[in-house]
């Protein structure tokens, strides 16, 4: 192949596409999304991902619950989700093909590899004849059937690799095909590949055969009538990376490390779908991290609070089941007034629920899942990028005022992926750590409950001499903290410590709207709903409709201004992913607002179009 | 942050007495509790441990035994119980500089922390822990605890209590435990000499001090503390000597070579002399020994061992965490935060 694309038919321009790659868990459909992510990127457009993939490591090949996802949506417009339905479905076996088309726009591309429409695999998908060879199909989609298997065992023959290596070669074909339909660089791709696979030369020389052999399919066969360009993004100068949730929110606490140039200390136990903040931490050891990996959640939680009482700035990841187990222990880190973060990606639940499926109905559990009076911040991720600041933010609150905070994101946020651009030092959240060295008491003792202006008490490390204290989980006197049983004092203790998280509003900046400051409809999201939300707004604001949109990012405390927002609007939405928490939270702290709720619990992101729908309806 | 280990301190340390290791709060045990002993001994180490009084730290989880952080005026934890492992492990793995101990009863460790219990002794994290065991539980006023004997009446047993008993210290060398050995509050000397191994040794050490709890379970020691029984039925287990009890040192343990068992013989009686007395090493790489003189106790016609198990070096994980910090560090050269920022694949937008 020369260069890339010498185009011999025309290229149609258009903005956006959202394309899904489907295939059995072992086609390597994660590798051959991430690589056409990549290139997206490279050729400038905004794009967002999302994995869609099996709660199950290796579910037997050809089944339905074996089905492997990945899509991408990417754009010469700024966008803020990995779009609704697909207008490309590349489908590798017939399980994928049954669980993904009925996702496909009507009119959309459908390019599926007939090769693995056999018998057997029909069968497995439970199909007792060639769904292909339906006319509906071919009337409602642009139906493209490739010998994908066919095409790529010719374009080895001879390699010396055995059938099972040939089979695995199969997705490049797919990615390569890909490639000479969107115009993107190829050079560059042969390139990663050759990285990839550099232990490998041989795998590498196939996989590389391979994907000519798709491009040059695209190029020669008469097939498609044209190809594709979507025109660079106009995104903000500067240097971009892409990143997952899980990612960032590593990023941030290795960057707050750097910052600071104080340990962040990481105790967590794996969990789908959080494990990948441990597994990047772990790897950032040389940037100021400890990671432990603990022997059950409640542990993992437990050697953070002791890293905090040593002064480490310390965190712990986990995921719904996980937080129910680490709830006593955030109990203790409140009433103790230790620095610490709970990351807590939300998954489907109850109990092991959906653990690959996103979902957002811990909000109400980590406002008030604990026994006793403990208030803790709570802050909520919007996108995958935002998961780098969000870890930051709480980070600082939780140094700041030596208090768990509770970070939120789930598991769109926390797999899908987005550009993001690496940021001025100078312009990230500041942590600022300072211990106590001194004693504070009048007669030379320390007293580790005495507060500051703020309500904030001191942190005194092991090592300082002279202040040499206890803490535990008995209510404590006000000032020594040592053990008190007195009921006044408790009374005192329970409102001073909640007055304290109330304090932190004074860095929750207030809720900004866009979109008219009054009027009919006022859309309000949190957490990762952000995207679709905000989609939906543009989308509706562009038909002339009177629709605002706000996003909350703190959800312990409220912005200061939430209430005024609420009230500026005849109606407001709250859409989630859950059966109607914020809403519930915002009755109750807001009497006389009565949102209109919008609610899906089916492990997947709201979908814009039919959000929009519902808020046509009450226009 | 410091990253040295909480080996003996290099500078010299300002010469403190026992006082200065009380808090001032006094102890709120009940009259006789053997937890008094027991904090007596600790507080009179304490200042020849060789570490810096503000870097000792006490732990504990929940239970009367784990009030003591509140009476000893060193940085101190009263957790959540049974968790006092997990929290002493995480400051030990942050701050490997400072000298870490863990106060816990048999419930507390046994029951409802045995996995953090199991797992801290399994790390071999730099942990010394010092397990209160009354065989009851106290603070709740008189229910079974898993060292309870089988059979045991009490308010939650009322016709006897169905569940075999846990064997502590063949629990913590089955765990992988470096350091193992056994006191008993009556015995304050002896029990300080282990608190002091404990102390010197460097890695994860229990040490299991048979505590008497006059109030719910008086008296579960005098089978063997009673002076009248003391010399034939304990067994002091001191590195390098022969395993001899008995008023006269007269009865001792073998390994019988045909069984592979320990058995109790008398010198003198069937040809039995000093040699076919094993010997005890508890340096010993191997703790199948150890193992099998941890499971003679409470056995019919076997005398209870106190003294130390085991006692074998290996590196910690704090230190092999920090030693495998250093390497990538080493390995990657000094970073910085617009290097972290920037690491990976990126693409720029003019
Ligand atoms: S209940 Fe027993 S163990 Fe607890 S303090 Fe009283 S005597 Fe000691």
């Amino acid at each position: 192949m020369s260069t890339p694309a010498t185009p011999t038919r025309k290229i149609q321009k258009v903005d956006s596409v959202t394309i899904r790659f489907v295939g059995d868990s072992g086609d390597g459909m994660q590798l051959t999304g991430t690589e056409f992510t990549k290139a997206s990127a490279l050729a400038g457009n905004d794009l967002a991902t999302f994995p869609d993939y099996p709660a199950e490591i290796r579910a037997p090949a050809g089944s339905l619950f074996g089905v492997s996802g990945y899509q991408l949506n990417f754009s010469s417009k700024d966008i803020h989700t990995p779009g609704d339905q697909p207008d490309v479905l590349v489908a590798m076996n017939p399980a994928a093909f049954k669980t993904n088309v009925a996702d496909l726009k009507v009119g959309g591309m459908l390019i599926v590899n007939t090769g693995a429409f056999t018998g057997p695999n029909l069968e497995k998908a439970g199909y007792k004849s060639n769904p292909l060879e339906d006319e509906a199909l071919r009337q409602n989609y642009r139906l493209f059937a490739v010998d994908i298997s066919q095409l790529t065992e010719t374009a080895l023959e001879g390699s010396g690799l055995s059938s099972k290596e040939i089979a695995r070669c199969k997705n490049y074909f797919a990615l390569g095909l890909m490639f000479w339909l969107y115009n993107r660089d190829a050079e560059h791709e042969i390139g990663n590949i050759n990285k990839k696979f550099a232990k490998k030369p041989e795998i590498a020389a196939a996989n590389v055969t391979v994907f000519k052999a798709g491009y040059a399919y695209g190029e020669t066969s008469e097939v498609f009538l044209s190809s594709y360009e979507v025109p660079a993004a106009k995104l903000a100068p500067g240097v971009y990376r892409n990143v997952t949730g899980n990612f960032a929110t590593a990023l941030g606490f290795a960057a707050v490390a750097r910052q600071t140039g104080r340990q962040v200390f990481l105790g967590s136990y794996p969990i789908t779908p959080a494990t990948e903040i441990l597994h990047e931490l772990s790897a950032l050891k040389d940037h100021g991290v400890v990671t432990y990996q603990a022997e059950d959640e409640i542990a993992g939680i437990g050697s953070a609070i002791g890293a905090a009482f040593g002064g480490a700035l310390a965190c712990t990841s986990t995921s719904g089941p996980g937080l129910a187990l680490k709830a006593e222990m955030i109990g203790l880190a409140c009433i103790t007034e230790l620095p610490l973060v709970i990351v807590n990606v939300q998954r489907g639940g109850p109990s092991t629920g959906m653990p690959t499926k996103t979902e957002q109905a811990d909000l109400l559990f980590a406002l008030f899942g604990r026994h006793g009076e403990c208030p803790v911040p709570v802050i909520a991720a919007q996108s995958p990028a935002d998961c780098f600041y969000a870890a930051m933010e709480a980070m600082k609150v939780a140094v700041k005022w030596m208090t768990p905070v509770i970070l939120l994101t789930d598991g769109y946020l926390a797999n899908g992926s987005e550009p993001f651009r690496i940021p001025d030092p100078a312009s990230l959240p500041q942590v600022k750590v300072s211990y106590q060295t001194q004693a504070n008491g009048e007669k030379g003792e320390f007293l580790p409950y005495k507060r500051d202006a703020k309500l904030v008490r001191p942190w005194a490390v092991p090592g300082a001499a002279g202040l040499e204290h206890r803490v535990g989980g008995l209510e404590k006197d006000s000032l020594t903290g040592m053990v008190s049983y007195d009921g006044s004092n408790h009374e005192k203790m329970v409102r001073t410590r909640a007055q304290k998280v109330a304090n932190v509003v004074e860095d929750v900046p207030d809720l900004t709207v866009s979109g008219p400051a009054k009027g009919k409809v006022l859309l309000l999201s949190w957490g990762g709903t952000y995207g679709s939300v905000r989609t939906t707004a543009e989308l509706l604001q562009a038909e002339g409709k009177s629709v605002a949109h706000a996003h909350l990012r703190w959800l312990n405390p409220l912005p200061k201004n939430l209430g005024a927002v609420l009230r500026s609007y005849e109606r407001v939405v709250v859409p989630e992913v859950n059966s109607g928490q914020l809403a519930f939270y915002l009755r109750a702290s807001f009497p006389g607002v009565d949102p209109v709720q919008f609610n899906r619990i089916n492990g997947k992101p709201i979908k814009t179009f039919e959000l929009a729908a519902a808020v046509r309806e009450l226009l | 942050m410091e990253t040295t280990t909480n080996g003996q301190a290099k500078t010299s340390l300002p010469t403190l007495t026992k006082k200065d290791f009380e808090s001032g709060v006094d102890p709120r045990w009940c009259p006789g509790c053997g937890d008094f002993s027991i904090i007596n001994q600790v507080q009179k180490l304490m200042p020849n441990v060789g570490v810096p009084r503000e870097k000792i730290v006490f732990i504990s989880g929940i239970g009367c035994s784990s009030r003591f952080p509140y009476y000893m005026n060193n940085y101190g934890m009263h957790t959540l119980h049974g968790r006092a492992p997990s929290f002493a492990s995480g400051l030990k793995v942050s701050r490997p500089d400072l000298m870490v101990w863990v106060i816990t009863g048999d419930g507390d460790a046994l029951a409802i922390g045995g996995n953090h219990f199991i797992h801290a002794m399994r790390r071999n994290m730099d942990l010394k822990l010092v397990m209160f065991n009354n065989r009851i539980y106290g603070l709740t006023k008189g229910q079974v605890s898993p060292t309870s004997e089988l059979g045991k009446k009490t308010k939650s047993t009322p016709y006897g209590s169905p569940d075999y008993p846990f064997n502590p210290p063949a629990l913590a060398l089955g765990a992988g435990a470096t350091f193992v050995a056994r006191a008993v509050d009556v015995e304050g000397a002896h029990m300080g000499q282990m608190l002091k191994s404990a102390a010197e040794h460097k890695g994860s050490a229990y040490v299991e001090v048979y505590q008497n709890c006059p109030v719910f379970n008086d008296g579960a020691y005098t089978y063997m503390t009673d002076k009248a029984v003391r010399a034939d039925s304990i067994l002091r287990m001191e590195q390098g000597k022969p395993l001899l009890f008995g008023k006269d040192n007269k009865k001792g343990i073998r390994l019988n070579p045909q069984t592979v068992h320990l058995e109790v013989v008398t010198l003198g009686e069937n040809g039995i002399t000093e040699k076919d007395i094993l010997v005890h090493d508890a340096t010993h790489a191997d703790p199948t020994i150890a193992f099998m003189l941890a499971n003679i106790t409470g056995k019919p016609g076997f005398p209870t061992p106190i003294g130390v198990f085991r006692s074998v070096r290996m590196p910690t994980c704090d230190e092999l965490t920090w030693e495998q910090i250093e390497d990538v560090k080493a390995k990657k050269g000094p970073g910085s935060l617009e290097k972290l920022l920037a690491s990976g694949e990126t693409w720029t937008v003019k």
